[in-house]
């Protein structure tokens, strides 16, 4: 049901659907990006995304070493994991790795999961949520009762649940997770697409004759994509932290020798009375990523949300 | 208001019927099929003949549904391939439990998280309303069990305050009725067991807790803030009414409202998502079932679980919804 | 013992014959209690950290470790083995003879022992047992059911298209069982001191419905007798077992027969997470648990816990499937001896017992520990030696061969305490010497033994515990011919009949000495033949809290707690 769920979801929608009068989309974007540029903390969040990123990207160069060579495996002792030392700034894990080489291409792996499974969720759930908005009638009916049946399971249990389905490879996880966004997309969309309907212009151009798909595609769409956009930011985070979850559950990558953050974190728990620092860095790594995702999501959401344009 | 709430009764019907729909499906499509799930790789062609002309897989699939169907409306999902008890009835074992935990991290999140939120927007850009701010930004993007390992590390093995595991100490032999500790205690008069069992909410309460936390208390900091910008609190201030007076009838009463929704719906989805917290405390409520049934791919416990979770949280929404309609009056009219 | 074993194990002839039966047990109890004049303490509650709960609490359909680990205490078989030791010692019997055919065993039963619901224990109690579990029909006749008695005994009364090796049984007066068995097997009667088959009371048997087993083959629903009754003449009789929570509670017996128990309670708590059993004996709230991690037996001692550990009785090995069993898609290259030696050679073992298992663990030369008689010192050993690896597979024309390399996620077995880890350095080890692996995990049951035991990969890790001590026991169980001729499937259903006719041989030699001889020579063939490597013996671990005292560790993991005080 969850009535007030999609309340929500719908606020956000209709929302940025109220564009200023004498605002299109370009400009709204644009004076969104000056407000952005003045707000500290979409710096900080920006500032935190773009590092990240930039370690992903050239996680080769940027580590040190191999991230899967077990180098100082024969000084590992059950109870005795080797700490910081030459050319292991942060020490080795269990099985003799470069921890910080680990945690810089771990950043790549997570963050994929993150990205591929949010754009994943957004398509699909802007696919069945266009599909809703532009029909209308009992295709938005049929398509939207499904959407809120999808809704209705809470949504650790949904990724449980398709996660137990695909079995345990490399994309189910991805999969899982944006399964669970899929319904979210499709109903902001077709909110925000709803609200832009009665908009002036809308009605400017079906008045023009302009045919209905130009409208839709053309002008509807791009318009009501600044929630989405919202949506998707905040979406990252989440995802982020719903993989080390399903990690943690044992629902995670097969290829266990892959560093991966919620992967490393889960194992690092058997280790947290030997070498804390193996639990510790990747549980950092997953809070700041979602911590800059979060703080980009909320001043992009306050930089077009007109509310706050007082 | 009959209506409304009958209404929504009725608009619960194609959900639910929706969300068996789902979960029949799923189970079908398991590797192996049902048959399989149910009697494990090794079983014999015959076993799985049998299995089928049982539960009638032999039948046309609408057929099948309307039996799973029937089945389900019985609350009959069968037995559990780990434990060979009946599926519902591990699940009524099982959720006072999580229901108790819920209930204390809710009141936990709430207590902490209303004042916090509004004291925040008060002294807004104080140093307390960053430290909310950021606090609660903080409760969102920490991993749920790697909050969980903390507190129990600290407070349960370094510490030693709290117990870190379990739902009562076992060596107190307690007298259970309803499977609600707490309250069994209190009404068996074993107040020992009472308080012990409270104990043992406290630190998976708290992991529990912390993104409802988290969640209030930003809905509180900015519905008060809006609030107190709406043009009624402008208009109160201007017409001299005392400030307190302003404080109690306006902003407080229509500051609550988003907050509210926001509480029942993150009841709904703790009563269902509790699964790392009870993992990680080896707490015996439906989460930890739900991770040992992953495992011991215990499918039958998998899909009674969650369609019975489903249900609970479609059910706990609904209760928000109506309430919701009760306190706003506007949402009864759309 | 510690997974679902396969066929049945033969056991090498007349183990018993040469173990004196006369030895009162009475006096064997007194080990571990207080020592000289200090009485050990009595009373007091045990609070034990279990893996997981019980699945049931009837012996006859048992077969998993925690399950055994409370059935031990309540329930007794005829024989027993020595504390801290691997042999069997009498228990419910104080002796018996053996026949010149070898097929009639007469059982002198102890006097004056009466099951916990007051039933009193004497021939016909135990001849009805041995009736029930022939007779058993439907489900418990399912290998999930009744796995110990299909392994050791055969077929039921019902289906005698499948040999079986129990004839009868007759109680020729109070204090006497005859057991008549239509074959000589070296297994009977040491298996009896498995407890799987403990004598159960006739009574609580019947009234409580105990083989009315329902649900399907791997889903079993047990009777209440399984559930709520189990009833037999141990030191400790059930109490209760509360299923939300994972505990399970047993009482002292204070009708024992014996030296009674010490403590007045034990109650088992089922943590499945390492992590938190460790904790919660940190914190106080459990006073002990099995299957510590190596990582902590040193950090636990030196925080005052007392880590038991066992002698190793255990072997892990890395599985081969070198054979082709149909449409299991193994890799062909596997059949070449060759490569077989490369993956022998490319194995660091020694790292791997240095950095991954505990202390005292030790690098393993063949398929079975060295304290087991049959053990060869001379067997052909494959030395850790990538380039030889290399060199090997050049010769095999197999470079890069894809292995599909299985392992189990989610469980700790004692000859195998880390599995991802042991996985992810093979692993590397492998691809250092020019493998390409190709991973799958598996949950431990049933997906990954099923997948491993039908020859779904082409290399695994697995292990085994010792039920007893017999060489039979590990390589028979491995390597024996089954019903077609072939071996194991786990093995790719390999065809070597010089080691099949090996293993047979030394199975049916009746003098000691010669079979030890016949077993080490077996030992030769396999290490030559290669089916799979053998990989470490590790000693798995107890962890008891300072106050506690008086538990012995078992190489057999089978502890019995009735010695077990807790002081204040």
């Amino acid at each position: 049901m969850g009535d007030v769920r999609r309340q929500r979801i719908d606020e956000l929608a209709a929302r940025a659907g109220r564009v200023p009068e004498g605002e299109g989309g370009v400009s709204l974007v644009r004076s969104a990006f000056r407000r952005l540029r003045r707000n500290p903390v979409a710096i900080l969040g920006a500032v935190i995304v773009v590092v990240f990123l930039v370690v992903a990207a050239f996680a080769p160069w940027l580590a040190p070493r191999d991230p899967l060579a077990q180098t100082l495996l024969s000084e590992v002792r059950p109870g005795a994991i080797p700490g910081p030392q030459e050319g292991f700034p942060l020490g080795a894990d269990q099985l003799g790795r470069d921890l910080l080489s680990r945690l810089v291409y771990g950043s790549r792996q997570s963050l994929l999961i993150g990205v591929v499974s949010t754009v994943l969720g957004a398509v699909v759930g802007m696919a069945v949520g266009v599909l809703a908005g532009a029909f209308g009638g009992w295709v938005d009916t049929v398509v939207m009762r499904f959407v809120d049946i999808l809704l209705s399971i809470p949504s650790l249990l949904m990724a449980i649940s398709i996660s137990v389905l695909l079995g345990q490879n490399q994309y189910a996880l991805m999969i899982a997770i944006a399964v669970t966004q899929v319904p979210v997309f499709a109903r902001l969309l077709r909110g925000s697409m709803l609200a832009q309907r009665g908009s002036d212009y809308v009605l400017a151009a079906r008045a023009l004759g302009v045919r209905h798909g130009r409208i839709v595609f053309g002008h509807v769409l791009p318009n009501s994509l600044s929630p989405v956009i919202v949506q998707a930011t905040l979406s990252l985070a989440t995802a982020i932290i719903e993989a080390a979850a399903l990690s943690f559950l044992g629902l995670g990558d097969p290829d266990i020798a892959r560093p991966e953050w919620g992967a490393m974190l889960a194992t690092a728990q058997a280790f947290l009375s030997v070498r804390p620092a193996l639990a510790v860095w990747p549980a950092l790594c997953i809070i700041v990523v979602a911590l800059g995702f979060t703080l980009l999501g909320e001043s992009l959401r306050e930089a077009l949300d007109p509310k706050f344009r007082r | 208001m009959l209506r409304f709430i009958v209404r929504r009764l009725l608009q619960l019907v194609p959900i639910l019927l929706g969300l068996s729909v789902l979960l029949f499906a799923w189970l079908r499509a398991l590797p192996g099929g049902p048959a399989q799930a149910a009697l494990g790789e090794r079983a014999t062609p015959e076993a799985i003949a049998r299995y089928n002309e049982l539960f009638g897989l032999d039948q046309p699939i609408w057929v099948q549904y309307l039996r799973f169907l029937g089945r389900a409306v019985q609350l009959d999902f069968g037995t559990s391939a780990r434990t060979g008890r009946a599926v519902t009835t591990e699940f009524l074992e099982r959720m006072p439990g999580t229901v108790e935990l819920t209930v204390f991290a809710m009141v936990f999140a709430v207590g902490v998280g209303i004042p916090l939120g509004y004291l925040a927007a008060r002294k807004h850009g104080s140093w307390l309303d960053s430290t909310a701010v950021v606090g609660s930004l903080l409760g969102v993007a920490i991993p749920v069990f790697f909050l969980a390992y903390l507190l129990r590390l600290l407070f349960a093995v370094e510490l030693g305050w709290l117990p870190g595991s379990g739902r009562q100490e076992v060596r107190i032999d307690a007298t259970h009725i309803t499977n609600f500790y707490v309250l069994d205690g209190l009404l068996t008069r074993e107040w020992d067991a009472a308080w012990d069992a409270f104990l043992h909410l406290v630190l998976p309460g708290i992991a529990l807790g912390t993104i409802p936390l988290a969640i209030i208390v930003r809905i509180t900091r900015a519905s008060v803030l809006d609030v107190v910008n709406e043009d009624y609190v402008r208009t109160a201030n201007a017409k001299g009414l005392a400030a307190d007076t302003v404080r109690r009838r306006h902003v407080v009463r229509n500051a609550l409202l988003p907050v509210s929704t926001t509480i029942g719906l993150q009841t709904g989805l703790l009563l269902s998502g509790a699964v790392l917290t009870e993992t990680v405390f080896a707490f015996g409520g439906v989460g930890s079932a739900i991770y040992d049934a992953i495992f011991a791919r215990d499918f039958a416990i998998l899909q009674g679980f969650i369609l019975m979770l489903a249900v609970v949280y479609v059910l706990v929404n609904l209760l928000v919804d109506i309430s919701y309609g009760l306190l706003d009056p506007r949402v009864r009219v759309r | 013992m510690q997974r679902r074993p396969q066929r049945v194990l033969a056991a090498s002839a007349a183990t018993l014959t040469a173990l004196t039966l006369a030895a009162c047990a009475s006096s064997d109890r007194d080990s571990g209690g207080g020592e000289g004049g200090e009485a050990a303490q009595s009373g007091g509650t045990m609070v034990f950290g279990a893996t997981s709960d019980p699945v049931m609490l009837d012996p006859a359909f048992a077969s998993d470790g925690e399950t055994f680990r409370v059935i031990r205490q309540v329930y007794e078989g005829l024989l027993t083995n020595e504390p801290g030791g691997t042999d069997p010692v009498p228990a419910l019997a104080e002796d018996y003879e053996v026949s010149e055919d070898g097929l009639e065993y007469t059982f002198n039963l102890r006097q004056g022992v009466k099951f916990h619901d007051g039933t009193d224990f004497n021939g016909e109690a135990v001849c009805f047992n041995f009736e029930r579990w022939y007779n058993f029909e439907g489900l418990a006749q399912s290998p999930s059911a009744s796995t110990y008695y299909q392994d050791v005994f055969g077929g039921f009364a019902n289906t005698p298209e499948t040999p079986n090796v129990y004839a009868g049984c007759e109680a020729s007066d109070e204090n006497t069982a005859v057991i008549r068995l239509n074959r000589v097997t070296s297994k009977f009667p040491a298996a009896l001191s498995l407890p799987a088959f403990s004598i159960a009371s006739p009574t609580a048997l019947q009234e409580y419905d105990a083989d009315n087993l329902s649900g399907s083959d791997d889903a079993l629903t047990y009777p209440e007798y399984a559930l709520e009754h189990p009833t037999g003449t141990g030191p400790f009789r059930f109490e209760s077992w509360d299923r939300g929570n994972g505990e399970v509670r047993i009482v002292r017996n204070e009708d024992y027969w014996g030296e009674p128990a010490l403590l007045d309670e034990i109650i088992f708590r089922s943590i499945a997470d390492g992590n938190t059993r460790r904790q919660e004996l940190q914190a106080g709230s459990i006073d002990g648990y099995d299957f510590v991690a190596p990582a902590d037996y040193q950090s636990l001692q030196g925080e005052g816990f007392q880590v038991l550990v066992r002698d190793p009785f255990n072997i892990l090995y890395l599985g081969i499937n070198g054979g082709n069993v149909p449409d299991s898609g193994a890799n062909p290259a596997l059949q070449d001896p060759r490569v077989r030696q490369a993956i022998a050679h490319a194995i660091d073992r020694q790292t791997i017992v240095n950095s991954l298992l505990p202390e005292g663990a030790e690098a393993a030369i063949e398929f079975m520990p060295p304290t087991v008689e049959g053990y060869a010192e001379d067997v052909t050993t494959y030395g850790y030696d990538p380039d030889r690896s290399r060199q090997l597979l050049q010769e095999a024309g197999a470079e890069g061969t894809t292995l599909r390399f299985f392992y189990p996620t989610e469980v700790s077995r004692p000859y195998l305490p880390d599995p991802a880890a042991m996985f992810q350095v093979i692993s590397q080890n492998l691809t250092d010497a020019g493998f390409t692996i190709e991973p799958t995990a598996l949950p431990w049951s049933p997906d990954y033994l099923n997948a491993v035991q039908a020859g779904g990969a082409d290399i695994h890790l697995l292990g085994w515990t010792g039920d007893y001590n017999d060489a039979y026991n590990f390589i028979g169980t491995f390597f024996a011919a089954k019903a077609d001729g072939l071996a194991k499937a786990e093995f790719g259903a390999f065809n070597a009949p010089e080691i099949f006719q090996a293993l047979a041989r030394a199975d049916a030699e009746p003098d000691p000495a010669a079979r030890t001889v016949l077993y080490q020579e077996a030992n030769r063939l396999i290490m030559d033949y290669l089916p799979g490597v053998p990989i470490s013996h590790s000693p798995p671990a107890l962890v008891v809290a300072e106050n506690v005292s008086g538990l012995e560790p078992s190489p057999l993991t089978a502890e019995v707690f009735s010695t077990v005080s807790i002081s204040e």
